[in-house]
């Protein structure tokens, strides 16, 4: 379900979706551990297709249309949900390699995986026995 | 607004608390400027939108993260119910992991709809695409608007 780093992490000039109506923040769950960190977000109705995920220097921008079904023939009778664009943006810190994230979109679930900078993760120094 | 005469606990007051969540949104409570910091849940999971058109009533439940074949959806006495449980961060807190924000659902969730007088129960559909469950339950037929042709008499 992975897609690699370059084609599903993108620059995310002009893929703004309308910017009339606040956006839904999409919550989410972010765990770190040695290697980096992952960043789970939950983004339902969203196609792969659809999700614009952009990294200007150090910040990391998640965008997305939510579309329900056609709007055209239905009439609202009840909503939760009125907005029609998640958008959330993170400040990522500078451990972060932010050219290998690892991004996989499954159910609506959006696993963002951005490693740490070689130098950044924690290292074994070997004491040499003289 | 009276935060501390809405805010009960219980599940009586599930509703009450739910409009509370919904004012906090609408009038700023959340902002969508605020993004780096955590977000609150707001308000039930699954949030439902519903629509209806000439032919059906359509439910939408953003679900998102759910094995489908755990979703229960009933339809008992006019109202529709779907519960189901979403898995929680399958990681646990070690000694090299650390969680900085927990904000996705977690746990069992049961939420009903009741169903108009026109809704014809016994055809409900549904199914999940990209963590949205959509319940489409048909009007009966005779409900349906339709046409009467005015016949002339030659």
């Amino acid at each position: 379900m992975a897609t690699q780093g370059n084609n599903a992490v993108q620059k995310s000039d002009g893929t703004a979706p309308s910017r009339t109506t606040p956006a839904l923040l999409p919550p989410v769950d972010i765990v770190e551990d040695g290697a980096g960190i992952t960043l789970f977000a939950d983004l339902p109705g969203v196609g792969r297709e659809d999700l614009a995920i952009g990294v200007d220097g150090r910040s990391l921008t998640i965008e997305a249309p939510l579309k329900l079904g056609e709007a055209g023939s239905l009439q609202s009778v009840y909503a939760e949900v009125r907005a029609n664009h998640f958008r959330r943006s993170f400040e990522l810190s500078a451990d972060l390699d932010t050219s290998r994230i690892d991004a996989g979109l499954k159910d609506g679930v959006l696993t963002l995986r951005i490693p740490k900078l070689e130098q950044a993760k924690p290292r074994r120094i070997d004491v040499r026995v003289e | 607004m009276y935060p501390s005469m809405l805010r009960t606990t219980g599940d009586w007051f599930a509703d009450f608390e739910q409009l509370q969540d919904r004012l906090d949104e609408l009038f700023g409570g959340r902002s969508a400027t605020s993004s780096i910091r955590a977000v609150g849940r707001a308000g039930a999971f699954p949030a439902l939108n519903v629509g209806t058109s000439s032919d059906a009533l359509e439910i939408y439940a953003l679900a998102p993260g759910i094995d489908p074949k755990s979703i229960e959806v009933s339809v008992e006495k006019g109202v529709l119910a779907l519960a189901g449980e979403r898995a929680a961060l399958p990681i646990r807190q070690g000694e090299d992991r650390n969680v900085y924000a927990n904000e996705r659902f977690s746990g069992r969730f049961r939420r009903v709809v009741a169903l108009p007088e026109d809704a014809d129960p016994a055809r409900v559909e549904a199914n999940y695409r990209n963590g949205v469950l959509k319940i489409v339950v048909p009007k009966h037929e005779a409900s349906k608007p339709r046409q009467i042709q005015v016949s002339s008499a030659a």
